[in-house]
């Protein structure tokens, strides 16, 4: 087969699909698993039309479809959408989440957002995709007059930031904007690009501003002229079905488009993925280390091979450098494995870049699942990649959470698949995302620590933990609306905000909230806890508390109760109330508040439970850690820091 | 490419578009299939260019009145 961009080359074909589909009973509950599992083929417009109808059957007959989040998505733009909605909702089953599609009428754009009562607003999606392109904005050419050229990338500019603002205040919704692919039209050739004035540059210069414009805006840029690039302008521009049907591009790329957008998705909901599981022979180097040994293993420059399997290791080498964790599963004895990272001369990746390794004899479905658990992330956060079929069926049957590419035959092409795929697509970035990378490998040495160190307490001395305690702020507001979308394990009630929302609650009165970090011997393991307190009367009720699963059993959850109680001691609150809402994810918190001493007031049969907290009869407890507090008003004097 | 072979292939394409068993023969009209509306008809034509492996221009498309133009141009082109 060859390597084709719009067929999605790293799915697995799909085989009796159509039976495949007919075979799900809608109302069952392994439903949701099973629509996710055929999501994850290479499926053309027709097949993600026949998924889509599936999930409508499954939504019908009343399923909840608990394991998928859900993203209500408005479609407004200037050419023909009915062809996207279905191959929207289909893909989204791949990123895990249940897409609710409003399509805004044809040709309706500016109506939609700009009247309050217009179905877009009043149906209040979280995101509107405002699919634009060159047709539909004032983008003009003006060789003679060069400045009427550049006033009109200003009036699109401001056109789409009209939609986006009003979108906002009338539906509540962060927008989507699209870059403008180019339009292989030059009016001289070449000297297009030198000449101002012309459509080209206007294009360029919109694309850029329109760029610059997300920023902390709380909207999403899709570069779609940058998948158009990739794709080739010659094929994404098809005026026939433009002029037939006002197709915005070539439909065939439908299922390529709708996977871009979906990445968005999913990172808008915090679903992108944290790991990266290699192989090692015939995956990060050439050969088989245990038959071929150090000097046989293809790898490095000089030879064809070798070089292929040097891309692959930068590839994952720039990855770890914005915080993806690498980690290693292969059938190997350890020595040999360990071999070329300690003395191959051309290997790229160090041992102290992979923060797990695993070279045993085990199936690779149980290493993988040791991994996680020895970094505390979940499956749904892994990819793994593998030259053996069989390895990746084997994985992809057991652990149907793991991302698995397909791979070509040629390894010079490993590395393209990956950055195909999108695994790790993300809509923010902040250096403390770049460090994540460290902060587990940190963990992991904890870890092994913590096997070590005979009492508890005495050990978490030993690690010098500083934590830290303010409310939002500014500077805070991406990463604690980030926690607050993807944490799943450790998270009482599981409501996700917005960025807008949490920027609400910095202002709002009657809100208590908080940011933590925690430093330790170790590191910085960054932001790891948000609390939003509700305040009614003389009581607060923790409407969010969630914590990274890294920091577990350091006394972290005493200490941010303690912190809780302080300040509500402060306001003037006299009872804190809890709540627990059960899913498919948060086990583990079940007997959270009862482990720190609540009163359970109310249980109901589906395992929601309440619990309570006498303010006044709290005592401040010694913890192994200092306390500092920053950005409160009132100041409050750091009375309780212990040792 | 007779265009028995083109039936037998198009009945699968039918069943993926339409989720429809009604039986397909030269003077089955859009009429006759439930959901063939002017979008399932581009899905139709999308499905019929990557199975066939032709590209059919849009005026070619508007004109089709039957399902045996269909398979006429189908023939046609994939014959070439």
């Amino acid at each position: 087969m060859t390597w084709s961009l719009p067929e999605l080359p790293w799915l697995p074909a799909a085989e009796e699909f159509r039976e495949r589909c007919r075979a799900v009973d809608p109302a069952s509950s392994g439903a949701d698993s099973e629509l996710r599992r055929l999501a994850n083929h290479t499926l053309d417009i027709n097949q993600l039309s026949q998924l889509a109808r599936l999930l409508g059957r499954c939504e019908a007959a009343g399923n909840a479809l608990k394991t998928l989040g859900t993203v209500r998505l408005a479609l407004l733009g200037n050419g023909t959408l009915s062809l996207l909605a279905p191959a929207i909702r289909a893909t989204g089953l791949r990123h895990g989440l249940r897409v609710e599609v409003l399509e805004a009428p044809f040709g309706a754009v500016a109506q939609e957002a700009l009247d309050a009562q217009s179905t877009v607003s009043q149906w209040k999606p979280d995101l509107a995709l405002l699919a634009i392109d060159h047709r539909a904005l004032p983008l003009i050419e003006s060789i003679d007059n060069p400045g009427q050229s550049e006033n009109g990338v200003v009036d699109s500019l401001s056109l789409i930031q009209t939609l986006r603002t009003n979108l906002r205040e009338n539906a509540g919704a962060a927008s989507i904007v699209q870059t403008v692919p180019s339009v292989p039209a030059a009016l001289f050739g070449s000297f297009d690009a030198a000449l101002p004035g012309t459509l080209g540059r206007a294009i360029d210069g919109f694309n850029r501003e329109l760029a610059d414009s997300i920023g902390a805006s709380g909207d999403l840029l899709f570069d779609v002229a940058s998948l158009a690039a990739t794709v080739g302008l010659d094929r994404w521009h098809d005026s026939a079905n433009w002029n037939h049907g006002k197709l915005p591009f070539d439909p065939h790329l439908t299922p390529l488009y709708a996977d871009h957008l979906c990445r968005l998705l999913a990172a808008y909901r915090g679903k992108s993925r944290k790991v990266l599981v290699l192989d090692l022979d015939n995956t990060l180097w050439g050969g088989v280390i245990g038959d071929d040994g150090l000097e046989g293993i293809a790898l490095g420059n000089g030879s064809a091979l070798g070089e292929a399997f040097l891309s692959v290791q930068q590839m994952a080498l720039r990855l770890r450098q914005r915080g993806i964790v690498l980690a290693v599963s292969s059938k190997n004895d350890e020595a040999r494995a360990l071999e070329p990272f300690r003395s191959h001369p051309e290997m790229l990746l160090h041992e102290n870049h992979i923060a797990c390794f695993q070279a045993n004899w085990e199936d690779k479905a149980t290493n993988i699942r040791a991994i996680a658990e020895e970094l505390s992330l979940g499956l749904d956060s892994f990819v793994f990649l593998d030259d053996n079929p069989a390895e990746r069926a084997l994985v992809r049957r057991f652990l149907p959470q793991v991302a698995v590419p397909e791979l070509p035959a040629d390894p010079s092409q490993y590395a393209s698949t990956i950055w195909a795929a999108g695994y790790f697509e993300a809509i923010a970035y902040s250096s403390e995302d770049g460090k994540r990378a460290d902060d587990y490998q940190a963990n992991a040495s904890r870890r092994k620590l913590e096997g070590a160190a005979g009492d508890l307490d005495g050990y978490l001395r030993s690690l010098k933990m500083k934590i830290h305690f303010a409310p939002f702020d500014d500077p805070g507001r991406a990463r604690i609306s980030q926690l607050i979308n993807k944490s799943n394990q450790f998270n009482l009630t599981t409501r996700r905000y917005s960025e807008v929302d949490v920027s609400d609650m910095q202002r709002q009165a009657g809100i208590f909230t908080l940011q933590v970090r925690l430093a330790d011997m170790f590191g910085d393991n960054g932001m790891i806890c948000v609390i939003v307190c509700r305040a009614e009367g003389s009581i607060w009720e923790i409407d969010t508390w969630l914590m990274s699963c890294r920091v577990l059993k350091r006394r972290v959850e005493e200490a941010v109760l303690q912190e809780i109680v302080t300040q509500a001691r402060q306001a003037g609150i006299k009872t804190v109330v809890g709540r627990y809402i059960p899913t498919e994810r948060n086990g583990m918190v079940r007997e959270h508040y009862k482990t720190l001493g609540f009163d359970l007031v109310e249980q109901s049969d589906g395992g929601e439970s309440v619990w309570r907290l006498d303010v006044a009869s709290t005592a401040d407890k010694s913890l192994p850690m200092q306390v500092i507090r920053e950005g409160f008003t009132p100041v409050i004097l750091d009375s309780a820091a212990a040792e | 490419m007779g265009r028995g072979e083109v039936y037998e292939r198009l009945k699968k394409i039918f069943l993926d578009v339409f989720d429809s068993e009604t039986e397909i023969g030269d003077r089955t009209t859009a009429a006759d299939v439930e959901g063939w509306d002017s979008l399932s008809h581009i899905r139709l034509i999308l499905a019929v260019e990557k199975e066939f492996r032709v590209r059919f221009a849009a005026s070619e498309v508007g004109m089709l009145k039957n399902v045996g133009e269909l398979v006429g141009l189908i023939t046609a082109k994939a014959g070439s």
